[in-house]
């Protein structure tokens, strides 16, 4: 960098001079370059030698041999000299316009950055009052979530009583989007949590001379846990975090208040739509991703425990109660509702910078995820009695 | 360099190719030291693109950039870094970081040199905004809370922080209201003389041609067709030319430079 800088720039880097005879002020001379790039290498060095001839009286300053000064390196000058003319100054008059702009001492003081606002506690009080904002932060949120709930029930009912404005390909759009192009990674993953789920119970099972057992152990595991869990935790990563950044970036784009300009509710055109195609597609990639989870299992039961396809296949029926099938279904609705809500909640509180958009999308994936396995125990209570 | 040599910027052979389209075909343009040269051309005429390779953002197909004397193409990055820190930049939409305040982001390129210490930062980056007319108590505003007039002058006053001896403005007065606009260049005119800058800015806007430019460069059939001060530009024959500055619009804006250009080619 240094030697760029150097071939390239005309003028020499910035140089400072101190001619001290005994029984006169010290004489300084300066030279070469003296802007915010040229001085950029030795300014602290600097800074600290006119610091200590600041202190001394009657030194006299000699700039005529200057090559370039900007507004750094008359600010350096200037805070040096108390932020008025030294007496003993040759400066050429073109360079005197590079103080005009600088304060004069009284005027101004020395200035900091100004910090961003922020309220100023006392350390013994500050965690107390940090939790209680948190807390009211956090009911504001919850709030402002039932708020929406209801505004989307609204949009329901008034989609219900107007069957023509269904926004029919919005849905149709999103249940490809997050339901069909999820398959592939849903299939791998369901795939291999069967293959690791029937090797692992297989060992356990295999002590007791069980092995056969291995079907319900899959078939109820799969069918009416892992299968809907799986994929809501997937979809959720996938699609939610991209609903919270698109309507995060639609609202910075003032998009949301044009759509409601022009008469588009966009809460049931963009929200809504939201809501109810991955209400449709959940239930869906769920039962596809347990599929396919037995399927790992079924050809890892048949190596590892030499389980036979055929029986696998007959015996599946007949162990897991078809009660199974509906809770994995009941809860793919329920799962896909809430990361839709959650994301699109995320997604419209979205400030205007770069940040918030971040960690927007970064909330959405956490709490839908979280809720999501909130809402599975609860399932797993309420249900407990019933498909075992 | 030698002082006989004052063009800061020298474009030789520029050829820009997108796929089949090609936007520039050998073109060349010098931007000389001190002056400001104001870039137009019809919309896809690759104004934009231009300013873009000037800056080493993009690379043409063929042809040879020069900054301050040196080839952007043969640089390396550290090279690289240290021949940006003599431009600044005024992005069309100010381009300010929304998560940094406005004090925050003038201080960034100050920041970035990792010399100066938090005291001086502090002073020069108010100066800084006292330069573009801003106030103290605009510091801590965020980019979201400001007005485009006021994220124009914020991004002016970045582009600015490192006093560097090129400006490259795109669009400065786009999206501004005509009394904006107008204190907006005649503020880059002040600052041009006060800083000694040379300026290359990309411009549809007539009135500010007019007020500002030294020299125009025309930018069309992929080549830059003129380049020199607008009264001669507008007596140069071509349809573009033509129509751009001499139609009702145009002629009014001349009008205000009392140019017989535009009389005479009515």
């Amino acid at each position: 960098m240094e030697t760029l800088s150097d071939e390239n720039a005309e003028a020499a880097g910035p140089q400072l001079r101190v001619a001290s005879s005994p029984g006169d002020a010290p004489a300084v001379t300066l030279t070469g370059d003296w802007t915010t790039l040229g001085l950029a290498q030795r300014v602290m060095k600097f800074k600290r030698e006119l610091g200590k001839l600041a202190t001394q009286p009657r030194v006299s300053w000699n700039l005529l041999r200057l090559e370039r000064l900007d507004h750094t390196g008359a600010l350096l000058l200037w805070r040096a000299w108390g932020r008025s003319f030294p007496e003993r100054l040759s400066i050429l008059p073109a360079l005197k316009q590079h103080f005009a702009r600088l304060p004069d001492a009284g005027t101004t003081g020395p200035s900091r950055l100004p910090q961003r606002s922020g309220l100023v506690q006392l350390r013994l009080v500050q965690p107390v009052v940090r939790l209680g904002q948190g807390l009211l932060g956090w009911i504001e949120q919850l709030r402002e979530l039932v708020a929406l709930f209801g505004r989307l029930l609204l949009d329901l009912l008034d989609l219900v009583r107007h069957p023509g404005r269904w926004p029919a390909r919005e849905i149709s759009a999103q249940i490809y989007r997050a339901g069909a192009q999820a398959m592939g990674i849903l299939a791998l993953v369901g795939f291999l949590i069967g293959v690791v789920l029937s090797y692992l119970s297989g060992d356990q099972l295999r002590r007791f001379g069980a092995e056969m057992y291995v079907v319900d152990l899959l078939g109820i595991a799969c069918v009416r846990e892992l299968g809907p869990l799986l994929a809501a935790i997937l979809v959720a990563g996938r699609s939610g975090s991209s609903m919270t950044a698109q309507l995060g970036v639609m609202r910075l784009n003032e998009e949301l208040d044009a759509l409601t300009t022009i008469g588009v509710p966009y809460t049931q055109r963009l929200i809504l739509s939201k809501v109810i195609a991955l209400a449709v597609s959940q239930p869906l990639v769920g039962l596809w991703t347990s599929a396919i989870a037995l399927l790992g299992g079924m050809i890892a039961a048949h190596f590892s425990l030499g389980v036979g396809f055929y029986y696998f296949l007959d015996a599946v029926p007949r162990v897991v109660p078809i009660a199974n099938y509906w809770i994995g279904l009941g809860k793919g609705v329920v799962f896909g509702v809430i990361i839709a809500v959650v994301a699109c909640f995320f997604g419209l509180r979205v400030k205007p910078n770069t940040e918030s958009l971040g960690a927007g999308t970064t909330s959405s994936v956490v709490v839908a995820i979280s809720s999501v396995l909130v809402a599975d125990a609860v399932f797993a209570i309420l249900f407990q009695h019933v498909g075992m | 360099m030698t002082p006989a040599e004052p063009a800061v910027i020298r474009l030789t052979g520029i050829t820009t190719r997108f796929g089949d389209h090609v936007v520039h075909r050998d073109l060349d343009l010098s931007v000389m030291q001190g002056e400001v040269l104001c870039i137009v051309g019809g919309s896809g005429a690759g104004k934009t693109t231009l300013l873009r390779e000037m800056l080493g953002l993009d690379y043409p197909t063929a042809g040879r950039v020069e900054i301050l004397g040196k080839a952007l193409s043969e640089l390396g990055s550290e090279q690289l870094i240290a021949l940006r820190r003599h431009s600044g930049v005024l992005f069309q939409r100010g381009a300010l970081f929304s998560a940094l305040t406005v004090m925050e982001n003038i201080a960034l390129p100050l920041r970035e040199l990792r010399s100066y210490d938090e005291d001086l930062i502090g002073e020069m980056a108010l100066l800084r905004l006292e330069m573009v007319g801003l106030s103290r108590d605009d510091a801590s505003k965020m980019p979201a809370e400001l007005s485009g007039g006021m994220i124009k002058r914020v991004a002016l006053a970045r582009a600015l922080a490192l006093e560097p001896r090129i400006a490259f403005l795109d669009e400065p007065t786009a999206g501004l209201d005509p009394e904006s606009s107008e204190t907006f260049v005649a503020m880059i005119r002040e600052l041009h003389r006060e800083l000694r800058l040379s300026v290359v800015m990309v411009t549809h806007d007539l009135d500010t041609l007019v007020e500002v430019s030294d020299r125009v460069a025309v930018l069309a059939d992929q080549r830059v067709i003129v380049a020199a001060p607008i009264q001669e530009v507008i007596k140069v024959e071509h349809p573009f030319i033509q129509s751009y500055f001499l139609a009702g619009r145009g002629r009014r804006a001349l009008s205000a430079l009392g140019a017989p250009g535009a009389a005479a080619n009515s």
